[in-house]
C-alpha cells in the first residue's frame, strides 16, 4: 500500500497542516479579541477533538457509535470527582458521601483531566471487549442502548452526578490554549494510529472483515485498541468542556450532542484525519453563524422592524434543520464527505499512487 | 375479589400496552427486514400522525375522519422519506443508513418545532380515552380494551396480508433474501415501499393509541415509542415479525409489571436496565428470540 512507501515529508505534512489550521484559527480569535468568538472557538475546538476522537474509531473500523456522548459524560463527571476541593464538592456535589475515598481527591486541572481518561479509558476498555463482536447495526444500536443507560443513570445517581439538577460551582479553567493544545494533541494521535500498522490492519477489515481476519488480523483486538483509546481521549473533551461551559445537566451528553458530533463526521468526510477536523470547524462555525441569524431575526421580530414583520412565527430548530439538509446531500451526493477521505497535505508532483485507492469511504 | 380485580387489571392493561408495543416493533421491523435499515424516523411518522390529530382535529370532520387523515398523513411521510432520503443510500453500508435515519428523524423533529411549536398541544380526543367501565366490579379504561382490540386486529390484518397477498408474498421473500428475490423479478422498489407504507401505517395506528394516551403531541413524542420498538425488536428479533410481536408482548408486560411492583426508586432506573437488556441480547443473541425463517448472519 502507498502509505508505506510516501516519502516522510509528504506522510507527515498532513498533521503539520492541520495543526497550523488550528493555531491560524485559534491567533484569529485571540486578534479579534471579541468575548463571543472567542467562546465559540474554544468550544469549537473541543469539537475538533471530540470529532478526531470519534473519527479515530469510526473512520478506521467503519463501525458507526451513537455512544461517544456517554464517554464524554464520563469524562466530564469524572473530573470533577478529581478536580475539585473537597470544599467544592460540597457545593457541587453535595449529595457524595464524605466517607467515600474519591471525596479527599483533589488534583490539579491537567492532572484531573488525565485521571478522567483512565477513568473513562478503563470503563471504555471494559464495554468494549463486548462491543468489539458485534457488526453493523448492531454495533451502532448497541451504543446507542450505551448512551441511554449512562444518561438514565447519571440523572439518578445523585451521589456522583447531582442528578438532573444543574451543576454549579465549577471553576472556568479552560482557556482557548488549553483546548487547542488538546485538539492538536488528539489530531496527532489520531494521525499517528491511522498510518501506524495497527490503523493499516484496521482499515484493513473496514474494507472486508472476513478477508482481514483470514490473512491473520486480530480485527476485534485492533477494533478494541482503536475504541479504548477514542473513549479515553472523548473523555478530555468531556472534561474540558465541563471546566468551560460550568453549568450542565447529564441532558447536555445526549442525542443533539451526538446529533452534531455524527454530523461534523459525515459532512467532513469519516475516512481521514483532516475530514474530521474540516468537519467540526466548518460545521462548529457556520451553526454559530446560522443561530446569531437566528437570534437576530428573531429580535427584529419582536422589535417590530420591517424585516421582523416579514417572520411569521419565532425561529427555533432553524440551524438544526439547515444542518440535517446538508447532512443528508452530503450522505447522497458525497457519501464520503466534503475531503472525501482524503487527507490534506503539501502538493509534490505527481499524485501519490495508493493515496486514494485504499477507499477512503465508510461505505465501501 | 380485590386481588381478581386487581390481576385483570394488569392483564388487560399488559395485554393493551404489549399490543400497541407490537405494532411499534413490526413497524420498524418490517423495514429492517427488508432493507437492512433501522429507521430511526419511524418515531417521527408518530409525530406526524399526532400533528395531523392536532390540525385537522381542529375542523368540524368528525373525530374517526380526522383519525384516518392522520393515519394517511403518516403513511405519506413513509413513503417520501423512502423516496427522499432512504433510496438514493440504499447500496450502502447499514451504519450509512442509520445514520441518515438520523439525520431524517432530526430533520423533522426540527421542522415541527419550527412551523408548529415547541411547547406541547393538546388535540381533540374524543371521550372515551378517558373513561372507564366497570364490569362486574372489575374497572377497566376503555381505551385500553379498544387498543387491546384494534392491536389484535391489526396483527392479524397484518398476518393475512402478509400470507395471502401477492404483495404480501413477495415481501416475505424480500425479507428472507432480498437479492434472490429480485432475480426472480420482484420490483425491488416497489416492494421496499410497501414496507415503508406499513410501516406508516402502523405508526399512525400507534399514534392514534399513543397520543390519546398522553393527552398531548410535541416535537419530541415520537422518541419514547422508537425506543420501545428498539428494545421490543432486539429482544423479539429484528429480522422476524413473529419475534417483534413477541418481544412488544413481552416489554408490555414487563412494563406494566415493573410499574406495579417494582418500589419507585428502582422505577427510576427502568430504562437503563432495558436498555442494559438490549446490550446483552446483542450480544448473547443477535438474532433475537425468534430467529428468520432462513437465518443469515446479522450483517
Amino acid at each position: 500500500m502507498g502509505n508505506i512507501s510516501r516519502p516522510l515529508v509528504s506522510k507527515w505534512s498532513t498533521p503539520v497542516i492541520l495543526i497550523g489550521l488550528c493555531v491560524l484559527v485559534a491567533l484569529i480569535a485571540i486578534v479579534r479579541d471579541d468575548a463571543v468568538f472567542l467562546r465559540v472557538v474554544t468550544v469549537m475546538f473541543i469539537s475538533v477533538l471530540l470529532a478526531v476522537a470519534l473519527q479515530m474509531f469510526m473512520g478506521n473500523s467503519g463501525l458507526g457509535s451513537f455512544g461517544q456522548y456517554a464517554f464524554v459524560a464520563i469524562g466530564a463527571y469524572a473530573s470533577l470527582w478529581f478536580g475539585l476541593s473537597e470544599q467544592q464538592k460540597r457545593v457541587t456535589l453535595p449529595d457524595m458521601p464524605e466517607s467515600w475515598w474519591i471525596h479527599s481527591q483533589h488534583y490539579p486541572f491537567e492532572l484531573a483531566i488525565v485521571a478522567a481518561m483512565i477513568v473513562t479509558g478503563i470503563v471504555g476498555g471494559l464495554i468494549g471487549i463486548a462491543f468489539v463482536r458485534l457488526r453493523g447495526a448492531s454495533f451502532t444500536i448497541a451504543t446507542f442502548a450505551f448512551l441511554i443507560v449512562i444518561n438514565r443513570v447519571a440523572l439518578q445517581w445523585e451521589e456522583v452526578t447531582r442528578g438532573s439538577r444543574v451543576v454549579i460551582g465549577v471553576p472556568k479553567q479552560t482557556t482557548l490554549w488549553i483546548a487547542v493544545a488538546w485538539a492538536c494533541l488528539a489530531i496527532l494521535v489520531a494521525f499517528v494510529f491511522k498510518e501506524s500498522p495497527w490503523g493499516l490492519k484496521l482499515r484493513a477489515s473496514r474494507e472486508d472483515e472476513d478477508a482481514a481476519a483470514s490473512i491473520g488480523i486480530n480485527v476485534k483486538l485492533m477494533r478494541w485498541i482503536a475504541w479504548t483509546i477514542s473513549c479515553a481521549m472523548s473523555a478530555i473533551g468531556g472534561a474540558l468542556w465541563a471546566y468551560f461551559i460550568v453549568q450542565f445537566t447529564p441532558n447536555n451528553f445526549y442525542l443533539h450532542e451526538t446529533f452534531l458530533i455524527v454530523a461534523m463526521l459525515v459532512i467532513g468526510g469519516a475516512a481521514s484525519v483532516s475530514g474530521a477536523v474540516v468537519g467540526a470547524i466548518s460545521v462548529a462555525l457556520s451553526s454559530e453563524f446560522l443561530r446569531q441569524t437566528e437570534n437576530w431575526l428573531n429580535t427584529q421580530r419582536n422589535d417590530g422592524t420591517t424585516i421582523g414583520n416579514l417572520i411569521p412565527f419565532q425561529l427555533i430548530g432553524f440551524t438544526e434543520i439547515v444542518l440535517a439538509v446538508v447532512m443528508i446531500s452530503v450522505l447522497i451526493l458525497r457519501p464520503s464527505g466534503l475531503l472525501g477521505g482524503r487527507e490534506l497535505r503539501f502538493p509534490r508532483g505527481t499524485p501519490q499512487p495508493g493515496v486514494t485507492d485504499l477507499a477512503e469511504n465508510i461505505d465501501e | 375479589m380485590e386481588s381478581i380485580s386487581d390481576f385483570v387489571q394488569y392483564l388487560v392493561s399488559s395485554l393493551s400496552v404489549g399490543g400497541l408495543y407490537a405494532l411499534m416493533a413490526l413497524g420498524l421491523v418490517i423495514v429492517y427486514g427488508i432493507s437492512q435499515l433501522i429507521n430511526f424516523a419511524y418515531g417521527e411518522l408518530i409525530m406526524v400522525a399526532g400533528y395531523g390529530l392536532l390540525i385537522f382535529g381542529r375542523s368540524w370532520l368528525p373525530w374517526l375522519i380526522v383519525a384516518v387523515m392522520s393515519i394517511l398523513c403518516a403513511i405519506i411521510f413513509a413513503l417520501g422519506m423512502d423516496q427522499i432520503a432512504f433510496k438514493p443510500v440504499r447500496n450502502a453500508s447499514p451504519t450509512t443508513m442509520l445514520i441518515t435515519s438520523f439525520a431524517v428523524s432530526t430533520l423533522l423533529q426540527n421542522i415541527a418545532l419550527l412551523f408548529i411549536s415547541p411547547r406541547p398541544r393538546a388535540p381533540r380526543l374524543p371521550s372515551i380515552f378517558v373513561k372507564s367501565v366497570e364490569v362486574v366490579g372489575i374497572r377497566v379504561k376503555i381505551v385500553d380494551v379498544i387498543a387491546l382490540a384494534v392491536s389484535i386486529v391489526a396483527l392479524i390484518a397484518l398476518q393475512i396480508f402478509l400470507r395471502k397477498s401477492i404483495v404480501g408474498l413477495s415481501l416475505r421473500a424480500a425479507a428472507d433474501d432480498f437479492t434472490m428475490t429480485r432475480l426472480v423479478g420482484v420490483n425491488a422498489n416497489k416492494v421496499i415501499a410497501t414496507a415503508f407504507a406499513i410501516s406508516g401505517l402502523l405508526a399512525g395506528i400507534v399514534a392514534l393509541f399513543w397520543i390519546g394516551r398522553i393527552g398531548q403531541v410535541l416535537p419530541t413524542v415520537g422518541f419514547q415509542p422508537v425506543l420501545i420498538a428498539f428494545i421490543a425488536s432486539v429482544v423479539g428479533g429484528l429480522s422476524s415479525i413473529k419475534g417483534a410481536v413477541l418481544g412488544g408482548y413481552i416489554l408490555g408486560f414487563l412494563t406494566i409489571g415493573l410499574q406495579t411492583w417494582l418500589p419507585q426508586d428502582v422505577n427510576a432506573y427502568r430504562d437503563a436496565i432495558m436498555f442494559a437488556i438490549v446490550i446483552v441480547m446483542l450480544l448473547v443473541r443477535p438474532e433475537g428470540l425468534i430467529r428468520p425463517a432462513f437465518s443469515r448472519e446479522t450483517r
